[in-house]
């Protein structure tokens, strides 16, 4: 006896968990999250803590949480391709036949996206913390997730990396084109901090606080930095860019011929 | 043939209007793709949509699947616009064209993803696999297969739903003769089932041996709706061909008398106008010989290329030497 009942978003969200785990672009993009972020985090700490140099402002929690700078790369192109690729392949059409409601189709994506790096994020964040205290310990420079900020920095970098590819599903969406999208969103992400760098006065300062990277990074930090936003607060300005990008991302799609 | 198909019998004849479009038009840019289309496709036939390619025949498919946003005019699907349909794929199902499909996904899994967006088991998956004839690579990847196999596995989508309607556009493109033939023979079942088969080709032997209803579209414009026995009547005549070795006696006799008479291939005439007979006891009497006295009903391609004689898209030209 065959199912009758209206299909439903979380049939929608059903599928594409099948579109998601049925291509291998997605396990090799998270098999190199993994790999990249926890074995930076972990190849820094080894060369600090074999290096003579000792400086005062040593913060051992931003050390151990360097490698997630790398997961955005890694994780902003599976956001980006797992709608670039549906409009390479001529999928979106097959996809829009099924789930005529654009907004659903593109929300289940989102969910689906959102929920796997959410888990691989936080994954990565803390294999990265903890493999990298586990290396400090040997010097006894390490600190604990009960340390000031720290809870907060870690939970961050997950969310952070699920944000970055929450972001690069919209400009996927709104490219519709895989190189130009992930050249978008790499561009943003770590060209614009350096054209920021050179900006001059306060209302440069500002600016380069502002830049997506450096807001989103700031939840990163457990020490009081005079160039970036407060944690939370740079968290948000980057939770609205991609609110912003993703809204745009909405409208677009449900409005262009596919 | 049918794997567990539960759509009602209805009357091969039905007044039930599946798929209506209405004044429906389409501009991409400066170029009108569909211009103010009216027409209707109705249950238990196949009904050929017939055009020379760049007509707008892709364009009008899409434009009732809701990929593409008509210009003016609406067109509606058992009575409502696609994007309103809560299941889709178990009313409407659709062949475009067999890329739409990420290569790097198994025929399996594609169908699967499918499936699941509109609440189908994987017991129907498996069974149209079947019905289509690709079982055994199943676990393949689409990428590697064939134009005919990836058409084969868009029609495995589009009977995914066991959907009453079903629309294949260019589904010959690829296949071989055999799948060819396979592909006639389903949709004439499907027909026959008393679903709705609205089936587009720019072949027109293709349509002349599936369909019973066509719609000719020509330049984005609709030119005719009919049945293919009435298109045919309507635009095209049938003519007796005549090869005589005494061709210079008998010709005159033949204009003489007001018939209109062209040349054919192989040394041969055609009369219109008037019947075997006439012209079997003119030639004795004239004493002229006849090696062949045939009549040609008129050919469906024939019927096309009267009516869209000015309405196709690239004409070639030909270049005096």
């Amino acid at each position: 006896m065959r199912i009758r009942r209206k299909a439903r978003f979380r049939d929608a969200v059903a599928s594409e968990w099948t579109k998601l785990w049925s291509v291998r672009s997605t396990f090799w993009s998270l098999l190199a999250t993994v790999v990249v972020t926890i074995g930076l985090s972990a190849l820094l700490s080894i060369a600090y803590v074999v290096s003579a140099a000792r400086g005062p402002s040593f913060d051992p929690g931003a050390y151990g949480l360097a490698g997630l700078n790398f997961g955005v790369i890694t994780l902003g192109v599976l956001g980006v391709l797992v709608i670039s690729t549906e409009y390479a392949t001529g999928m979106i059409r097959t996809s829009l036949a099924a789930v005529p409601r654009r907004s659903r189709l593109l929300a289940a994506k989102a969910l689906v996206l959102g929920l796997i790096t959410l888990v691989v994020g936080e994954a990565v964040s803390f294999a990265s913390f903890f493999l990298s205290q586990a290396i400090f310990a040997t010097k006894d420079l390490d600190v604990t997730l009960g340390a000031p900020g720290m809870l907060r920095a870690v939970l961050g970098g997950g969310l952070y990396l699920t944000l970055i590819a929450l972001l690069s599903l919209g400009v996927g969406a709104i490219l519709r084109h895989t190189a130009g999208a992930i050249t978008a969103v790499l561009g943003v992400l770590f060209v614009l901090p350096i054209f920021g760098a050179f900006l001059p006065g306060g209302w440069g300062r500002t600016v380069q606080k502002l830049l997506p990277s450096n807001a989103g990074g700031a939840i990163l930090a457990t020490r009081e930095l005079p160039a970036s936003l407060a944690p939370w607060t740079g968290f948000t300005v980057f939770a609205g860019y991609t609110a912003v990008v993703l809204v745009i991302a909405f409208v677009l799609f449900a409005r262009r011929d596919a | 043939m049918a794997v567990g198909r539960t759509c009602p019998k209805i009357a091969a004849v039905s007044l039930e209007v599946m798929i209506q479009a209405t004044g429906l038009t389409k501009v991409y840019g400066a170029r009108t793709a569909v211009d103010h289309a009216d027409f209707e496709v109705r249950p238990g036939v196949v009904t050929g949509f017939l055009g020379p390619n760049g007509a707008g025949k892709s364009t009008t498919m899409r434009l009732i699947l809701g990929l593409d946003r008509p210009t003016a005019g609406t067109v509606t699907v058992n009575g409502r616009p696609y994007r309103r349909l809560p299941s889709p794929l178990r009313e409407v199902g659709a062949l475009l064209d067999a890329k739409a499909v990420h290569g790097g996904r198994s025929a399996y899994q594609h169908l699967l993803c499918l499936a699941r967006s509109n609440a189908i088991s994987r017991k129907r998956v498996a069974a149209v696999l079947d019905e289509v004839g690709l079982t055994d690579v199943a676990g393949n990847r689409a990428g590697e297969f064939s134009l005919g196999m990836g058409q084969r596995l868009g029609i495995a989508a589009a009977l995914l739903g066991d959907p009453p309607i079903l629309m294949f556009d260019e589904p010959g493109n690829g296949l071989d003769p055999e799948g060819i033939v396979w592909i006639r023979g389903l949709m004439r079942s499907l027909a026959a089932e008393g679903r709705t088969v609205f089936v587009s080709s720019h072949l027109m032997a293709e349509m002349a041996q599936t369909a019973e209803h066509l719609v000719v579209i020509g330049r984005g414009r609709i030119l005719a709706e009919t049945t293919v026995r009435g298109f045919v009547g309507a635009n095209a005549n049938s003519h007796v061909r005549v090869r005589s070795p005494d061709m210079i006696r008998l010709a005159p006799l033949l204009t003489a008398r007001g018939w209109s008479v062209r040349a054919d291939e192989g040394q041969a005439i055609r009369v219109y106008g008037v019947a075997p007979e006439t012209i079997g006891d003119l030639a004795y009497h004239a004493g002229a010989r006849l090696h062949e006295l045939t009549v040609v009903q008129p050919s469906l391609e024939e019927a096309f290329m009267r009516l869209t004689a000015d309405s196709v898209e690239y004409h070639a030209h030909a270049h005096p030497a």
